[in-house]
Order: C-alpha cells, then structure tokens, then sequence
C-alpha cells in the first residue's frame, strides 16, 4: 500500500515485459528510464537547461546535504546552552550560523522535545521537508500512509516505527502547510555526559529530527 | 482543491514502511527526475504553488498509482505543454521540433550553488497590520475552492489558538492562479486533536500554518 514507494515502478516494468512477452535485461530500459532521458535530451537542446547544472544538483543531494547537516545542529544544542536558545529562538539564523541555508530551509523553526512533550512534522498536502538540515525526504515521509495518519494515528505511526512514548508524554503533531520547515531537537540521550559534539551528532538519526524516532543510546554508540 | 493529495485523515493506507539506510534516489531516472524539475524551475515560467497545484490536479487514481518522481515529471510535462515549451510530440520521443520559447531564465551550472544557498523566501514585507496575535483564538474558515489551496480539509471551520506570528507571506491560493503574491500574515495555530477528529484520534495537539485569509475571529463562547 506504499503508493509513493519507488519500487512499484519496477514491479509494473516486470509486469510490463510479462505481458509483452520479453524480460528486461540489465540493459534494457525502463519506461521511466526511457522517458526521463527523452525529457533530458529535448530539454538540453531547447536550451531550457545546462545539463551540468543537473549534475551539481544531483551531487549535492546526494552527497552533500543530509541528515549529518541536522544532525550537527542537534549535537551543538545539546551542548551548548546559548546556541540552544537561538536554536529555539530564531531557528533560521541559529542554523544559517552553522552554514546551513537555502532551499527548502528559509524559514526554520525548531520544535524542543522534553521528558513531557514529544513533536513529530508531516506535510499531509505533499512533501515539504526541511532540506538544508535533512536533505530530500525519505519515501515513506512522502507516502500515503504516513501523511494521512500522522495528524490523527500519531502514536500508531509511532508503532510502525517501533517507538512508544512514556505515559502522559503530550504528543504534537506540526502539519508543514507552508514554507515554515521544522526540525524536531530531540531529548539528549542519558549517559553522554562529556561526549564530544563529533560524538553526540553521530547518535541524532534523521528519524529523531522529523519525530518519527529518538537518537540512538549511549550504549549504541559505545558498541559501533 | 478537495484532491487526493489532501490525505489528512484518511484512513486505510495501511501501515509506514520504513527502509533503513534508505538512499535519496532508488533509481536513476529519480536523480535526473528530481533535477530536471529543480533546473526548469529556473526558466521562471511558473512558480512554486503553480508547480505544486500542477501535482496535486492530477486524476486522483494516477496520483495515488504513481510513485513521487513520477509525479515530479507529470506535472513537470503539464507545465510544459501549457506553457508551449514543449509539444507532446516532442515529449513523446525527445527530438526537438519546435524552436524554443524564450524563457527569462535558465539555471546555469556555475549558478546553482548560489541559488540552492540562497533558497527562495515567500516572506514579503506589508504593511497592513496582523490580524491577529499568539494566544488569540480562531476558527478556520469553511472553504471549498476548486483551485489550489494550503488549507487542509480536516482543518477547516475548526477552532483553534495563534501559537506563532511568522510575518507576511506569499499567498499560495493567488499565487498558484498568477494573480499575483498578495502576501498574507502567516500563523501558525494549534489545534486540540479532539476539535479536529473528536475522539478518534491519538494526537494531542495538532498544529496548521494558516495564512491570515484562512482564519476569522473567534466570537462568543467557547
């Protein structure tokens, strides 16, 4: 039932050359594959667009920013009580201070989990995700199920992600309707007293900064 | 639009499949997909609410079929073609026939840096006074427009309180028919989930950024 998961593209290319009597070899291209060089080339030779420009942009996704970005925000709050609080304060600046600016993070604001208050962040319209600090949204993010049932099954989303809050712990849910991104701070995880933010940052999952997790223990970190 | 792509609610989608260790891209055309749709962006023959109702205006059984980057070049397509950048012939096979249309802008690669850096800000300086302040309670307006709105069906006519004033924003609703910006105040307001769904629900609080058009004065009691 995962509408947006990318794999039901290649199960509809098997079926595809099922009914066409032939397989598709590692060679041989899927529709998608076909349509989307087509698209490229026609575009190219209008002159619409550089095709090393696609090539950065590619890059820079992949490569460049991601949840490590988040994740170094986080580590930094954790110990630092002054940037906490320009964190919460003015989540923009506090984040554009790090080096991380720019699209889909224009306008940032950073929601505290406590020991009484736990946020989770959904676009339930399509997929806006706060991409300077997290990168491109994962596909279950972008899914059906997780955009219709954030706002009313939180704590049942929760359970698909194996996570089940303390009782009396106040869950709130932020639907991202507009070009305010959120970044969940998630609680410091026990037991890190003293660590480096090199170390702290490399507990923070990207889960834990949409809500949908929590960081890792201090005991996972010992024994990686 | 009440549209397939306001899934607030809904319920029988199943449950999250998450992947661990999962990758921007499961494929090769989503890398190019994605990039595609960013770089066409920066010919500026349309803008992001235009981008996003081209999405969301799709026949509700292909959106729900297609997976995200597909989508993605749907709408792209659909923009194209109504903008005459493209013919369908030429989207059919990829050989140019028509020359192009001129268009005020393309993302060059020694640009991209800079314009991913700089991002795209929809705040807009006004100066009409806000509406409203953190603390005061609203009501979502009842709307049903046909056209491309931000004001999820789940949420409106529904009571609630401005926990935060984000300053004036594009107005998404004009902005995707070209008429224009209008910048509105943008809040963002809290919903007690039991408003919202009554008491179906496992949320405590869900909250809304809400364009100032979207809201009225809560009057009376309650």
């Amino acid at each position: 039932m995962n509408h947006d998961s990318p794999h039901e593209s290649d199960e509809h290319d098997r079926d595809h050359a099922r009914e066409h009597g032939h397989s598709h070899g590692g060679s041989e291209l899927s529709e998608m594959d076909a349509r989307v060089r087509a698209l490229e080339s026609l575009l190219v030779e209008k002159g619409y667009v550089d095709p090393a420009a696609l090539d950065i942009l590619i890059e820079t996704y992949e490569t460049k920013v991601g949840p490590h970005n988040g994740a170094c925000v986080v580590a930094k709050a954790w110990v630092d009580a002054g940037f906490r609080a320009r964190l919460l304060h003015d989540a923009t600046e506090a984040i554009a201070s790090l080096g991380y600016t720019g699209r889909q993070g224009e306008h940032m604001v950073a929601l505290e989990n406590t020991a009484r208050v736990h946020n989770m962040v959904v676009c339930t319209l399509c997929s806006c995700y706060p991409w300077s600090v997290l990168g491109l949204p994962p596909v279950w993010y972008k899914s059906a199920p997780y955009r219709s049932r954030a706002v009313i099954d939180p704590h049942g989303v929760l359970r698909d992600f194996g996570v089940t809050l303390a009782d009396g712990v106040e869950l709130r849910v932020w639907d991202s309707t507009a070009e305010i991104r959120y970044l969940v701070l998630p609680v410091r995880p026990a037991g890190t007293e003293g660590w480096s933010e090199k170390e702290l940052a490399s507990l923070v999952t990207r889960d834990s900064m949409i809500g949908t997790g929590l960081p890792k223990s201090a005991d996972t970190r010992r024994a990686a | 639009m009440n549209g397939i792509h306001d899934m607030g609610g809904m319920q029988n989608f199943g449950p999250v499949v998450h992947e661990p260790g999962e990758p921007p891209f499961h494929a090769d055309w989503e890398r190019r997909a994605f990039a595609l749709t960013l770089a066409m962006g920066g010919t500026r023959m349309w803008n992001l609410d235009q981008s996003r109702a081209a999405r969301e205006s799709l026949p509700p059984a292909q959106y729900l079929g297609s997976s995200y980057y597909r989508i993605w070049i749907e709408a792209l397509s659909k923009l194209m073609l109504q903008r005459g950048l493209v013919t369908r012939e030429e989207l059919a096979d990829g050989r140019m026939r028509a020359p192009p249309v001129p268009a005020p802008g393309v993302l060059a690669a020694e640009g991209v840096a800079a314009a991913l850096a700089r991002g795209k800000s929809t705040q807009r300086s006004t100066s009409a006074p806000a509406r409203f302040g953190v603390g005061d309670a609203v009501r979502t307006r009842v709307i049903n427009t046909p056209t491309h709105t931000r004001l999820p069906r789940y949420c409106r006519g529904k009571r609630g309180t401005i926990v935060a004033v984000h300053g004036s924003h594009v107005f998404p609703d004009t902005n995707a028919l070209g008429n224009g910006e209008q910048p509105q105040w943008l809040y963002t307001v809290r919903f007690d989930a039991v408003e919202l769904w009554g008491p179906d629900t496992t949320a405590g609080a869900v909250h809304v950024d809400c364009w100032e058009p979207y809201l009225e004065t809560l009057t009376g009691s309650q």
